[in-house]
């Protein structure tokens, strides 16, 4: 047989030169003030969270009763292990978010409660989409509102770091698609080229043939082939987490963890996603225990070991999660909940002004519902986007992150002092 | 390793197809345009074309083709029942799935929570790799493999296109719950009879079907004012991903402090059945429609798996009151009739033939599907009443699909890219195990999409650089004869073969 390599000696393939050292350094994004890398973690929990079973508004007497089996218990009951985690008197913490208890107490943990989209739509795919663009009612949005914000702070593509923007999926989410560069890459360890000796070279003959393609492929594999240069230099195989930090061997725990690594490679990494999913729970919910209680686990367990392993970089930090809307404050037939509206965020991180429960609460009485069913909506959530932009991320002007929406500072919750 | 002797013909024959297929960079020169056309009618009516399949299409010519391929049943089809015949789990009826891979299943959950006690006291134990559990994942697997060698080796390329279109379109997941003992029966019984039938039909069946039942949880809905005479409520206990399970009988209290077992109604199936199995999102319905449809379907259930899977409607769960959906009555006592009315309106609905028509033409022709195309096919299914085969015959016939513009205009799914990749080789699959575990590293997991949306059908989806990534991998992993169980017949320049599957022309079709 003719060998790969003889092949290839044979000449039969154009090879690009390969000086590649890009000075992407100081191009993150440096928030006002203290001239630091300010970093962004966003966490989306896909399929509907039902945030009254997370942020539980105990000191609520219509909550007990809109849900006689999956209600978790008051902070005072006599089973400890299955009773809310007491945060400020009137709500608190489903027991199976324990290992966050600690971040609150240290103020470095904010809720926002009752956020959600003034669309009143109950799809997951369309909520999902309004809350990855930014956008509610308009589905033909180009691009994430995560990338507008790339995009205001444009590098010149050739500066700029593939690692500014990567999702930890398996697919682009939508709120990193867009004009501005990022990456979608699940496995760090499985990122590059592997055949052999060979793979160099071949990698450099895939790399010229894509070089030529159309502009779609062609500049997703130029971030690609970039990026694979520049994980060459670390090596995902023997990352070891700091402080004690103790990830869940989960999907979801695993992405965290490579967030980590990625961010502590000093690679750029300005922006991250991840994605967990299955919040659907039309069915058994379960309330400290089961079905709902066992996702809160894994997805509590990896946010903490995610902050324990940054450490001291969590000043410079914001971890951020949402869910596309809420569930119905009536549990259903099945002891599940149905699609709802309102729901509870998070956002985490050393500036953020945290141990609080931001928001107005609209109560949950029939007649205080949402279209008489569901918790109301009383942040818009791209009030706490635009907080996080404007404040954190230290951008001036926010409009274009957001069309169709007026920032304005009046607005937001009040995150960050 | 003992290789056989290269095989110039055979190599020659590839690099043809591939550059055909490519359409630019031809070694024998550019394809003519008669051949273009040919090319870009295998990739969207089939997975792209094997070596030799360019000219046997040129010999009998392109309609007659697409007009054999509207009518599977005239294809003889023997080489594929051949290579199926080892798969045995896909023939079974869903009643034997029951007998020999659920039931063992839950007997073994059983006997787990009897020995939950000893397993407590030994925490520090690797956990048990569970012979019965992994059985029953073999299943899906099974099913995975075969649809994988259907796609590769199946004469009747369009109809495995459309099966694999309608049940993306009518998703399930066989993650959740009992859904992996019932998809094998999913896709043979209630999907694959229909691709070229009547739409209210295949609704109707997916409707019925235990997969859908269980996956939107319509077979635990009930009348929220029942139960009605002689109900006893099934009972139930959280799955492992999600869903529910079946106790077995004799049923087991819920648990300490459950409060006592009272059904009411569940609204994921009415809502998904008209956002996305019928009108579309924005097809003019609202969540009153949704709650009204749900109240319709109470009383759609099935038994338990000791007594089969099918379908049944249980009187003493449903809802026998007056439904009002869509401006249309339904009168009050109509039992079992009420669903089915509720899919008559569904399937006549405007809107039903818009969304549809849409979800098609974006699969045959454009991530943009063409409003005119659209129309046309929105009106051809209302006139048929929803004949899936004249709907389909609307868009292959149509200017539009055989416009040059539309060719390599589509960026393959992970599905299309690995099918027709090994296609391309005209490789000999003796183990399709490997290529369905790929597809999971690609980002396709077969019969496993989570969400009920299925998976998307636009190049945004599946273009991002760690797909890439894993696309070049496999293509040089099988050009090298490195997948396990795909057996290339030839020896030749692998590295060329490898930057041809790999590389972008080859990503569309």
């Amino acid at each position: 047989m003719i060998s790969r390599r003889v092949f290839l000696k044979n000449g039969a393939f154009v090879f690009v030169s390969l000086g590649f050292a890009p000075p992407f350094l100081q191009r993150t994004a440096i928030a006002a003030g203290n001239g630091r890398a300010k970093q962004l973690i966003a966490i989306f929990q896909r399929g509907a969270v039902d945030g009254l079973s997370v942020v539980v508004p105990f000191g609520e007497p219509d909550y007990y009763r809109a849900r006689p089996s999956i209600a978790i218990p008051r902070p005072a009951s006599s089973d400890r292990e299955h009773a809310t985690i007491d945060l400020d008197g009137f709500f608190g913490f489903n027991p199976r978010l324990q290992s966050l208890k600690p971040l609150w107490d240290a103020r470095q943990l904010a809720i926002v409660h009752a956020c959600g989209s003034p669309d009143s739509t109950r799809s997951h795919f369309d909520a999902q989409d309004y809350m990855e663009t930014a956008t509610p009612g308009i589905k033909n949005t180009p691009d994430g509102w995560l990338n507008r914000y790339l995009q205001t702070r444009r590098i010149d593509d050739v500066d700029a770091t593939p690692f500014r923007a990567v999702a930890l999926t398996s697919q682009m989410p939508r709120m990193l698609e867009g004009p501005a560069p990022a990456l979608a890459v699940s496995q760090l360890g499985q990122f590059g080229i592997r055949a052999g000796q060979a793979g160099d070279a071949l990698g450099a003959s895939f790399e010229a043939q894509y070089a030529a393609a159309d502009s779609l492929l062609h500049g997703t594999s130029r971030d690609a082939f970039n990026a694979m240069r520049m994980l060459k230099t670390v090596d995902p195989s023997k990352y070891e987490a700091e402080h004690g930090a103790d990830y869940p061997r989960s999907p979801f725990g695993q992405a965290l963890k490579q967030v980590a690594q990625l961010t502590k490679a000093n690679l750029g990494l300005e922006v991250a996603f991840a994605d967990i999913g299955g919040w659907d729970t039309h069915v058994n919910q379960g309330a400290a225990q089961g079905q709902l209680a066992n996702r809160l686990d894994d997805f509590s367990r990896s946010i903490a070991a995610l902050v324990t392993d940054l450490g001291g970089r969590m000043a410079d930090t914001v971890i951020l999660t949402m869910s596309e809307f809420g569930r119905a404050v009536n549990e259903n037939g099945n002891r599940g909940t149905d699609h709802g509206h309102g729901n509870a965020m998070m956002v985490i991180g050393g500036g953020v002004r945290g141990g609080r429960v931001y928001g107005r609460w609209p109560g949950l009485a029939v007649e205080q519902r949402y279209e008489r069913r569901d918790l109301a909506v009383t942040t818009d959530f791209r009030d706490v986007f635009g907080e996080i932009v404007v404040r954190h991320l230290g951008v001036g002007n926010a409009g274009p992150i957001f069309p169709g929406y007026a920032i304005r500072p009046t607005r937001f919750p009040g995150l960050f002092g | 390793m003992n290789r056989r002797s290269p095989s110039v013909l055979f190599f020659a024959t590839v690099v043809a197809a591939l550059a055909l297929y490519g359409g630019r960079e031809s070694v024998q020169g550019l394809p003519s345009p008669p051949d273009q056309a040919i090319v870009h009618v295998l990739n969207r009516i089939g997975y792209g074309p094997r070596p030799g399949d360019v000219d046997r299409v040129r010999a009998i010519g392109l309609q007659r083709y697409v007009d054999e391929q509207l009518h599977p049943d005239r294809i003889p089809d023997s080489t594929l029942t051949a290579r199926l015949a080892p798969l045995t789990t896909v023939a079974l009826s869903s009643r034997e799935i029951a007998e020999r891979y659920e039931l063992p299943t839950i007997e073994a959950r059983q006997e787990r929570k009897q020995n939950a006690a000893d397993a407590a006291a030994n925490p520090s134990d690797p956990p048990v790799v569970d012979p019965v559990q992994q059985k029953a994942n073999s299943l899906v697997l099974e099913l995975g493999e075969q649809k994988l060698l259907r796609a590769v080796y199946s004469e009747r390329q369009l109809q495995e296109v459309l099966v694999d279109f309608w049940f993306n379109h009518f998703n399930v997941d066989a993650r959740k719950g009992r859904d992996r003992f019932m998809v094998t029966e999913y896709e043979r019984d209630t999907i694959r009879p229909h691709v070229f039938g009547s739409f209210r039909e295949l609704l109707g069946a997916t409707a019925k079907s235990p997969a859908m039942l269980f996956y939107l949880d319509n077979w635990m809905s009930t009348d929220p004012n029942g139960p009605h005479p002689e109900f006893r409520p099934p009972a139930m206990v959280g799955g492992r991903h999600g869903g529910a399970m079946f106790l077995p009988i004799p049923q087991r209290p819920l648990g300490p402090g459950a409060p006592g077992v009272k059904n009411g109604l569940n609204e994921n199936y009415g809502r998904e059945l008209m956002e996305l199995h019928t009108l579309g999102v924005d097809g003019g319905y609202t969540q009153r429609d949704v709650t009204e449809i749900a109240r319709a379907f109470t009383g759609w259930t099935m038994p338990n798996p000791r007594q089969g899977n099918g379908f049944t409607f249980d009187p003493r769960l449903h809802d026998p009151g007056e439904k009002i959906v869509l401006g249309h009555v339904i009168k009050a006592g109509g039992g079992e009739s009420d669903g089915g009315k509720i899919l008559d309106i569904l399937a006549q609905h405007p809107s039903t033939a818009t969304f549809i028509a849409t979800k098609l033409v974006r699969r045959f022709v454009s991530d943009t599907p063409p409003p005119g195309l659209v129309a046309r096919v929105a009106a051809r299914f209302r006139d048929t009443h929803g004949d899936l085969r004249e709907v389909t015959r609307t868009i292959l016939m149509s200017p539009e699909f055989l416009s040059p513009e539309t060719f390599n205009a589509k960026v393959k799914t992970p599905l299309e890219f690995l099918a027709s990749a090994v296609r391309a080789t005209g490789a000999d699959v003796q183990d399709a195990l490997p290529l369905v575990r790929t597809l999971q590293q690609l980002g396709m997991p077969l019969y496993q999409c989570q969400p009920p949306t299925g998976y998307k059908d636009t190049a945004g989806a599946w273009v991002n650089a760690g797909a890439l990534v894993s696309r070049m991998n496999f293509a040089t992993r099988l050009a090298d004869s490195k997948v396990p169980g795909t057996i290339l017949t030839g020896d030749g320049p692998t590295n060329e073969l490898a930057l041809r599957l790999g590389g972008p022309e080859f990503q569309r079709r």
